[in-house]
Parts: structure tokens; sequence; C-alpha cells
């Protein structure tokens, strides 16, 4: 308890700094409200249901993009290093589609799917899924033939040795990635938000930048490091517990 | 004379590295091995013992001369070929017991039978105790009782072991010979055993078979069955003669090597 109180310290300490600049009108030329009016904000758009409305479309689009991202990527990755037709077919495609910044798809991805939820899952899963495939895809192809030779000297069919020792192998490598694509799914998120949308956090922020509204813009800010800090400690001991067989 | 379990017809093997000349590592190997037979390759690093054991497992595909197994052609690996590596080859995302357990489910053995002999081969090999470790929590001795339970659990009728004992200090390294021996002496196993250490091949194997090395062939073939029983075996005085003769052959070898080298 003391410990988490003291690794946390550094934040109250900004939180203090920020509130006493502020109020004593140092910081008077940046726009910028002071925190307990940020906080205030926050609570009035929590019990309005303003913020849990829009933080919840906003989960869904990020969840279901990076869902589907996790099963496709997945999937594509350890098939890559299983079969190798489809290394062949997919490895050039990837190595082009990589280095491209997802958020120039913004656009496109309005174009097809409008301003809703189509076009914000689509680009998540379309920017996520690629650190998902090259995990799984490293992390398989890392698999030892050694196992795979005890598994198939005590049995094991392909599809079995697949299963049993190619997945597993490439698990670390795996949940690497998916850490990867949680962080950037967020990314995505609110970009795509801010510029081609009328619902959600990133929208919001969007706003009530534009109009002045700086207290509730700040405290959605706030909410989306939040949920995205919640998020990555979630998934890491999620991570932590399905890799405590390492060493 | 019996019917041999495993026949070595004629086999050569080569690699070819994706760099480089292409490698002889087996020149026109023939070995016989007769049912309950515990037999050793000897040789010294790099003379194709490992490649020959795992062209018997199925492993490698064999492309000169043929290998039979109970009479059939081997072409691929199977649960009748037990194989211990050199560096265990446990899966390191299961536990002492499912890693016992993998081999006895592919043969879909019932779960209650199934559990009672993974049990009992986790305490034989003295693991007791260890069944919900991972193998990164074990010691190298451990992980390697458990890769033995783990084969012998599935009962083939041949065990395949590639220097299983290479990675252990040598104190634990000598009781898992005796526990080896024991194993072997009280259930109807064939056992092909790789080393490259004389006193360990003279004292498990009924017949050790001396490799030489680039290309490996096979050199000689030694007696050593005698009772191993006794627990001053290593200064009994066959057994130290059989040591003798069988470094004075190695040691041809080795040197004979370094010379190819060079």
């Amino acid at each position: 308890m003391t410990r988490t109180a003291h690794r946390y310290l550094p934040l109250l300490l900004l939180a203090l700094l920020w509130e006493a600049a502020t109020r004593s009108g140092l910081a008077a030329g940046l726009d910028l409200p002071p925190i307990s009016d940020v906080f205030a904000a926050w609570f009035q758009m929590v019990r309005s249901g303003e913020l849990i409305g829009n933080g919840l479309d906003s989960l869904y689009r990020a969840g279901a993009g990076l869902g589907l991202a996790i099963a496709v990527g997945g999937f594509a990755g350890i098939f890559m290093a299983w079969f190798r037709h489809v290394h062949v077919f997919l490895g050039p495609l990837i190595e082009i589609f990589y280095p491209l910044p997802k958020s120039a798809l913004i656009p496109v991805t309005a174009f097809w799917l409008g301003f809703g939820d189509g076009s914000k899952i689509l680009l998540i899963f379309l920017g996520c899924m690629l650190p998902v495939t090259i995990g799984a895809f490293n992390g398989a192809r890392g698999s030892e033939p050694v196992l795979l030779w005890s598994a198939r000297g005590m049995g094991a069919s392909r599809i079995r040795m697949l299963w049993d020792v190619v997945v597993p192998s490439a698990l670390p490598e795996l949940l690497g990635g998916i850490r990867t694509a949680l962080a950037l799914a967020f990314v995505l998120l609110v970009t795509s938000e801010l510029i081609s949308s009328r619902q959600g956090l990133g929208f919001m922020i969007g706003n009530f930048g534009a109009g002045g509204v700086y207290d509730a813009m700040f405290a959605t800010v706030l909410t989306v490091a939040l949920l995205g800090f919640i998020a990555d400690r979630t998934f890491l001991r999620i991570m932590r517990w399905a890799l405590r067989w390492q060493e | 004379m019996n019917k041999p379990q495993i026949v070595v017809d004629r086999v050569s093997h080569g690699y070819r590295p994706a760099h480089g000349r292409p490698v002889r590592a087996l020149e026109n190997v023939s070995l016989e091995v007769q049912p309950r037979e515990f037999v050793a390759l000897l040789g010294p690093s790099g003379c194709g013992k490992s490649t020959l054991l795992y062209l018997i497992g199925g492993f490698l595909p064999t492309e000169e001369g043929q290998i039979l197994v109970d009479g059939s052609k081997v072409t691929r690996p199977g649960p009748d070929r037990g194989i211990v590596f050199q560096h265990f080859a446990l899966f390191p995302w299961k536990t002492v017991r499912q890693n016992v357990l993998y081999g006895l489910e592919r043969a879909g053995i019932k779960r209650a039978e199934r559990e009672e002999r993974a049990r009992n081969y986790i305490a034989l090999v003295g693991l007791g105790g260890f069944e919900d470790s991972y193998p990164a929590q074990l010691s190298g001795g451990m992980k390697q009782r458990a890769a033995i339970a783990r084969t012998l659990a599935f009962d083939p009728g041949i065990l395949l072991m590639d220097e299983p004992f290479g990675a252990l200090d040598s104190q634990t390294r000598s009781l898992m010979q005796t526990e080896l021996l024991g194993i072997w002496q009280r259930s109807p196993k064939t056992v092909i055993f790789v080393t490259h250490d004389v006193q360990e091949a003279v004292y498990l194997a009924g017949r050790v078979a001396v490799m030489s090395a680039r290309p490996g062939q096979i050199k000689t073939i030694v007696d050593t069955s005698f009772d191993k029983n006794d627990p001053h075996i290593h200064k009994a005085k066959v057994f130290v003669d059989k040591v003798d003769e069988l470094w004075t052959l190695v040691r041809a070898e080795a040197i004979a090597a370094q010379g190819a080298h060079a």
C-alpha cells in the first residue's frame, strides 16, 4: 500500500503544481483551467452520463477493432510461420503496409464506412493487426525443432503439433505484439474520433477544445489516459499469468 | 539367435549445409540390435552417432540403405521408439505432470489410467512432490528425470537416448546411470544409447559400437556384457580392462579426427 503511494507521489506533486500555478496566475497565458475545476467538470460529466455514454462508445470501437486484429493477426502470423506458401503470399504485403502511418487511412475508412462505428473499428483493426501478426510470426518461427520432434515422436499429428507446440512457443512474442497493439488502438481511436466522428471520447476532446470548454476537455483527456493505463496494467497481469512457466 | 529387432543396413547419410560443401555424416553403417539389448554408440563428437539415432527414430529420412524396426521400414517417428534428447526437450509451458501425460494423451489412454501411470513414473524417477513444477523451476538433473519419465510412461519398446546425461554434473550422472540400469533390468526394453563417455558406455551397455569420425562408420563392436550390479564395479578388473580397451580405440579415432581437420 505505502509502496503504491510512493510510486504515484510524483503524480500528486504534478497535480499540486498545476493547481498552484493556475490559482496564482502564473499560467495565465496558457488558458489552463485549475485541476480542481477539471475534476469538478469530470464529476459533472459522469453524473450527466455524457462521459460514460461516449466512453462506452469508444471502448466498444477499440475493443471490437483490437479483438478482430488479435483473432485475424494471430492466425495469420502462425500460419505464415507454419505454411511457407502463406508466408510467400503475405510477407511482401506486410512489408509494404507496415511502415504506412495508419492514421493516413482515416479519410479512407470514413469514405468507405461513414462517420459511425464501422470506420473506427476498421481503422483500429488494420492498425493493430500488423504488430499482432508479426509477434505471432516471430514467436511461431522460433519454435524449437526438438520440441516439434518430441511431440511428433509421441504420436502428435501435424495439427496437434501446431496447437500443442507452435502456438505456445509463439505466445510470449504474440502477447508482446498484442500489448503494442493495445497502445496503438487508443492512439487510433482518439485520432479518428477527433477527425471523423460525432460520438466518443476523441470527439468530446475536439468538440470541447473548439468550443473553449477547457475544463471538460482536460477531464476527457485525463479519462482517456486513465483508461489506457488501466487497460495496459490489466493486460500486463494477464500476460504474466499466461507466461507463468517462463523463468 | 533371435531375430534382431532393429536392423541398420548399409546406411549412409549426408548433410547439405546452406553454404559450403556437403558433409558425409554416415558412411555405409550396418548394425543389428536384438530385443532387450542395451547398445551404446560411442565416438568422438561429430562422428554421426546422433544422426544414426535420429535416423532410427525416423526424424531424418533414410536416403541410402534402409532401417528396419520389428521387420518394417522406418519412414517416420512413432511411439514404438521413445527418444530422450540431450537437452531434455520438455515442453516449458507444461508442468512435470502435464509433460508426462502428453504421450499418454496422444496414445488415447483413458484418463484414470493416464493419471495413475503419470504418478507412478514420476515417483519412479524420484520427482514426487514436483508434479506441478514447470521445467524452468527444476535443476538439470530433475529436468532429465522428467524427460525420462515422460518417455518411459508411454511404454515404448525401444528407448533411443541421445547423450541424455551429457549436461549433468558427475554425481547426478552417476546416480542417473544406476537408475537407468535398474529400469532397464526391470522392464523389457531395447536401448540404444549415444555417448562419448567411455565409462558410461561400459557400465550401461551390453555391447559398445565404436564409431569413427567423418564420415561416421562403425569401426568395431566390443562385448561389454558382465554383471553390472557389483557396487564396486568401477574398480573391478573386467570393468577397468574394458574401459582401457575402448579408450585406446576411441583415442585413435579422436586423433584421426583431429588430423582430418588440420
